[in-house]
């Protein structure tokens, strides 16, 4: 109960937050719809060797692939935001009052991931005028999946920042993970156009199977098996990730 | 109201076979009566944040006790956490979010209800006299009103004792004197105050006593003025040009001269009365020939507490 109130408190103020910096949240929802945009023309050509015959069979491949390297990058790059209030007091100052310490950081994991869901939203809606329809259900547990991986990219973001608390040398680390996890899942295009080996490789990669778990959701294909092998997998990560940084937090000396 | 016996911290920097340890804080034992500001005084790098860390539960110490309002601080945390405000060095506003905002939200991470909450809120701003502009984003105040935002949520929760690291850090003489007003009418309503700070007017204006803290040691401790005492009466300087060793040569062993150094100023004597020792101390330099351009005669410092507990200078560094 008081850990739910402290989760509350801590998220609306940083949803406050992200709301009176109004700059940053236009750059996140227009760089997407860019995306959307001037990549179209291409991807209709790009995808015709997966059997994407119209605009609206290369949306469903390309959106929900969008929407995976939205939620991985920009949750990959909370710790920054942590970092930043580590450092100017602002948590220091929740740490001495009672409040439960695993709330001070799921508070703001979950403002981040509420305002990447906002953004897929957004751009789920924009692809609509293109043609890209998608069953409301199975977009529903799409978006389940994809917060889920948000909230497990934050959650590694928030640890790996409270390991190297210095935004110099966490940059290149964020980089050197999220890089070949987002190149080996086939986020941009389908691993299908890939030889074998590839395909091999990926498999190993967590982030494969959601991606393609998403973007079965999304093609109307429910009994994919990457679809519960994704949902999953994430559930385990986003688990695993979220207890790391809690843990990390708690004994945190800074 | 606070009772410290033997803390000790120290902190491993560096990567595996590089590792190298900075002991910040060695053996610190102190007590602080209630409704008393107590000033802990030291250079940056002291040990006087990590001491301030330690007691508000924001780190572990390696070693040592302590009772804060009655709270122990290993064996119950949890209630040493209700019963003190700890106000960060440097400060802890938000940019975009308002002076109401913050209290508000402070005063419900302590579990305060939100009526409550806004009452309270209602009070510290006007006590801060913070009303005026409590609904405009924290960047636009200056330094002192930010301070005082600071401030007013170290006390929402009406703590016990309020600790203060180096409160007044960057601000303008005036809004020190201003703060400081705001830390002694909280002693005067009954709150207890550990306050640190590296301003030696600050620690003797403002404390009632002091604890003199280098390199993660106390080296002093009592009122400002009983400090001084301990130090000497009064102490002597003579200007010199080049001479110096030579005239320290004629003043040793002097029955009147307690204490002597030799620094970038001059020949400082430590004497029980200047007014006595002065006239000997030119018939000294007269008889021996020494070149003096000035001779200074002053009510000892903390500076000079400072410098004889540890030989080197707090001012200006
Ligand atoms: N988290 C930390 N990690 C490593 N060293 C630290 C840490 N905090 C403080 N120190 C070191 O401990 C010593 C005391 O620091 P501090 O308590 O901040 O001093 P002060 O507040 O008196 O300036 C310094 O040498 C500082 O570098
Ligand atoms: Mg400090």
């Amino acid at each position: 109960m008081k850990f739910l109130r402290d989760t509350w408190l801590v998220y609306q103020r940083q949803l406050l937050l992200v709301w009176r910096t109004p700059a940053r949240l236009v750059i996140g929802f227009v760089q997407p719809i860019a995306y959307l945009v001037l990549f179209a023309p291409l991807l209709k050509t790009a995808l015709a060797p997966t059997g994407a015959q119209t605009y609206a069979d290369a949306y469903r491949i390309y959106v929900p692939g969008l929407l995976v390297v939205l939620v991985l990058l920009s949750g990959f790059f909370s710790g920054f935001g942590l970092l930043g209030e580590l450092r100017s007091g602002v948590i220091e100052r929740s740490r001495v009052t009672p409040a439960h310490r695993t709330a001070l950081i799921l508070g703001r994991a979950f403002s981040e991931v509420t305002v990447l869901m906002g953004q897929a939203v957004v751009i789920t809606v924009v692809a609509l005028p293109f043609g890209m329809t998608v069953q409301f259900g199975w977009l529903l547990l799409a978006y389940v999946m994809l917060a889920l991986m948000a909230l497990m990219a934050c959650a590694l973001s928030y640890a790996m920042a409270m390991l190297i608390p210095s935004p110099a040398a966490l940059g290149p680390l964020i980089n050197s993970v999220s890089q070949p996890l987002s190149l080996l899942s086939g986020v941009l295009l389908p691993l299908t156009l890939a030889p074998g080996w590839l395909v091999t490789i990926a498999e190993w990669n967590p982030i494969y199977w959601t991606t393609n778990g998403t973007r079965a959701l999304f093609t109307g294909n429910p009994g994919d098996s990457s679809v519960w092998v994704g949902m999953l997998v994430v559930v385990a990560l986003a688990a695993l990730t979220v207890t790391w940084a809690t843990r990390m937090f708690a004994r945190q000396v800074r | 109201m606070i009772e410290v016996k033997g803390l000790r911290k120290s902190f491993t920097l560096g990567k595996r076979r590089k590792t190298r340890s900075v002991e910040a804080v060695r053996g610190v034992d102190l007590s602080v009566a209630e409704g008393e500001i107590f000033g802990f005084l030291g250079p940056n790098g002291a040990g006087k944040t990590t001491t301030a860390r330690i007691l508000c539960t924001l780190l572990e110490p390696d070693d040592g006790e302590a009772v804060i309002a009655g709270a122990d601080l290993r064996k119950d945390p949890g209630a040493v956490r209700t019963r003190v405000g700890y106000v960060p060095q440097g400060g802890t506003t938000t940019d975009e979010i308002t002076a109401r905002e913050e209290l508000v939200l402070q005063a419900r991470m302590y579990g305060i209800g939100k009526a409550e909450a806004v009452e309270r809120t209602e009070k510290a701003l006007a006590a801060f006299e913070l009303t005026e502009f409590a609904d405009r984003q924290c960047k636009t105040y200056s330094g002192g009103q930010r301070r005082r935002v600071d401030i007013a949520m170290g006390i929402i929760h009406e703590p016990k004792v309020l600790f203060l690291d180096e409160p007044t850090t960057g601000l303008d003489p005036q809004s020190r004197a201003h703060l400081w007003d705001e830390v002694r009418r909280l002693r005067d309503q009954g709150m207890t105050v550990f306050l640190t700070t590296h301003y030696l007017e600050e620690a003797d204006a403002l404390c009632d006593r002091i604890a003199i803290i280098d390199h993660g040691e106390i080296v002093a401790l009592g009122t400002p003025s009983e400090l001084k005492h301990g130090v000497a009466g009064d102490v002597v300087t003579v200007g010199l040009n080049g001479s110096g060793p030579r005239a320290a040569e004629l003043f040793d062993g002097r029955d009147y001269v307690r204490k002597l150094e030799l620094g970038d100023d001059g020949l400082r004597l430590y004497v029980d009365d200047g007014s006595t020792a002065m006239p000997q101390i030119m018939r000294v330099l007269d008889g021996g020939d020494i070149h003096f351009d000035t001779v200074e005669v002053h009510r000892p410092s903390l500076d000079d507490v400072f410098l004889t507990k540890t030989g080197r200078s707090l001012r200006d560094k």
